[in-house]
């Protein structure tokens, strides 16, 4: 079975293992994804990022239930991170989606880091790919919700949403995390809780820019919804935010500066992990061990093994 | 890294007790699954959609409530009819003896009742899902 073919062809199955294939890497992944190349650049990608407790599965719940009323298909991507000891997953995201079920215009796909830091899997924008590709118009990616260190959705997503709620913790937390460097929306969720307000007013203060250069190219200014996303409140209004921001960018040119940096960022994650597994191969097993083992008895220091590693790889070898 | 095996964990019908299900669900994560944990009141047709959305190797289901005799044959005939024949299940709970070989005899590959140790479960999940 062609298994691009049939998934292309509306085939459910096949789409689903397609995924799977992206998700496993190696060569066949590889050439799924020059199959499919063609056909994606049509779906709006959104990433939905923030914290645990913070909401995330319960409004991408919301959010394609919306985007169904309004007639677009949804493509679902839920992260969630990998034992590092196992290597198994608990992936739970699904619990929050029941009210999808049943309909054939979502797909909802539950992947684990599988040792990737940065709130997403290695695989997640190739998937998003095959999702683009076989014709959901939105494709929405819930990462992991450390909170922190999320920079990866920016770099895979035309849309960054950045949830926040009430009570969590303080407010300043957020402001320090690069919050505002990723987030293209804030929701603060849970608006129904105690300090709501008082976690909008903290934010507002911060997200206040001055006042920019008129020569320099239109900039987009960070809304801040708010969501009580167990009834939905507020939620229309998000994706009429949503909206607003996609137009934007395709406006202004900067949803081309958007592609080319998931461009960017997927190309350098492709070269990263080839590069190395191609040297991994060249050095064997055994010789990495006797390095690990030079470095780990302090006989010599991590950069300095670096450099005679690629010393001794002709290919590579720096003059 | 070996690519790991994928298993939904349900709880089909109205049972409402998930202590049992989450710690299998666990207990299967530290033997180094990824388990897709759906949660409670599914319906079949609902576990048979996430089965193939997540493209799993085995689909694990909890039932308590007595209705395994009429929930397992469905789930087992819309995994069939969707193509998903390699997909296997198993079931865990409260399953009396004299249905465990009916059960097996329609295509269930494995029936663990109460007192079933974590230890058993997990390694012949892993044994039949091929895994290491």
């Amino acid at each position: 079975m062609d298994l691009a073919a049939e998934a292309l062809g509306g085939n459910r199955y096949a789409l689903a293992r397609l995924i799977s294939l992206i998700e496993d890497g190696g060569v066949e992944a590889a050439q799924a994804l020059a199959a499919i190349h063609p056909k994606t650049g049509n779906a709006h990608i959104i990433g939905v990022t923030g914290g645990p407790g913070t909401g995330k599965s319960t409004l991408v719940n919301q959010l394609a239930l919306q985007l169904r009323a309004r007639g677009r298909t949804v493509g679902i991507i839920a992260v969630d991170p990998s034992s590092p000891f196992s290597g198994g997953a608990l992936l739970g995201d699904r619990v929050r989606m029941r009210d999808l079920a049943g309909d054939s215009g979502v797909f909802v796909r539950s992947m684990a880091t599988r040792g990737s830091a940065g709130g997403l899997a290695r695989a997640t924008a190739g998937v998003a790919r095959v999702l683009d590709a076989v014709g959901f118009d939105v494709v929405l990616i819930e990462t992991v919700g450390a909170g922190q260190i999320e920079v990866d959705i920016a770099r895979t997503a035309h849309t960054t949403l950045v949830v926040e709620a009430p009570g969590l913790g303080d407010e300043v937390q957020a402001i320090k995390a690069g919050l505002f460097e990723i987030a293209d929306i804030i929701v603060v969720n849970k608006m129904d809780h105690p300090g709501a307000y008082r976690t909008i007013s903290a934010l507002k203060l911060v997200s206040e820019r001055p006042e920019m250069d008129a020569t320099l190219p239109a900039r987009w200014s960070v809304p801040i919804q708010e969501t009580i996303a167990l009834d939905g409140t507020g939620v229309s209004a998000l994706l009429d935010a949503v909206d607003t921001h996609r137009e934007f960018l395709r406006m202004t040119g900067q949803w081309a500066q958007r592609e080319r940096t998931i461009a960017k960022h997927e190309l350098l994650i492709g070269l990263q992990q080839r590069l190395l597994a191609d040297l991994l191969i060249e050095i064997g097993d055994q010789r990495l061990q006797d390095w690990v083992e030079r470095v780990a008895n302090r006989e010599m220091d991590c950069y300095s093994a670096v450099c005679s590693i690629l010393q001794g790889v002709p290919a590579l070898r720096q003059e | 890294m070996e690519k790991p095996l994928r298993m939904l964990m349900a709880k089909p019908g109205l049972d409402g007790h998930d202590r049992g299900a989450k710690t299998v669900a666990r207990a299967l994560r530290d033997a180094g699954i990824e388990v897709i944990y759906t949660g409670l009141r599914q319906t079949p047709e609902m576990i048979v959609e996430a089965a193939i959305q997540e493209d799993v190797d085995g689909v694990g289901l909890s039932i308590l409530s007595g209705a395994h005799m009429t929930l397992v044959p469905r789930i087992l005939d819309g995994l069939h009819r969707a193509g998903a024949d390699h997909v296997q299940v198993f079931v865990g709970g409260i399953i009396p003896d004299e249905d465990v070989e009916p059960l097996l005899e329609a295509g269930v590959s494995g029936v663990f009742g109460p007192g079933s140790s974590l230890k058993s479960i997990t390694e012949f999940v892993r044994l039949r899902l091929g895994g290491a």
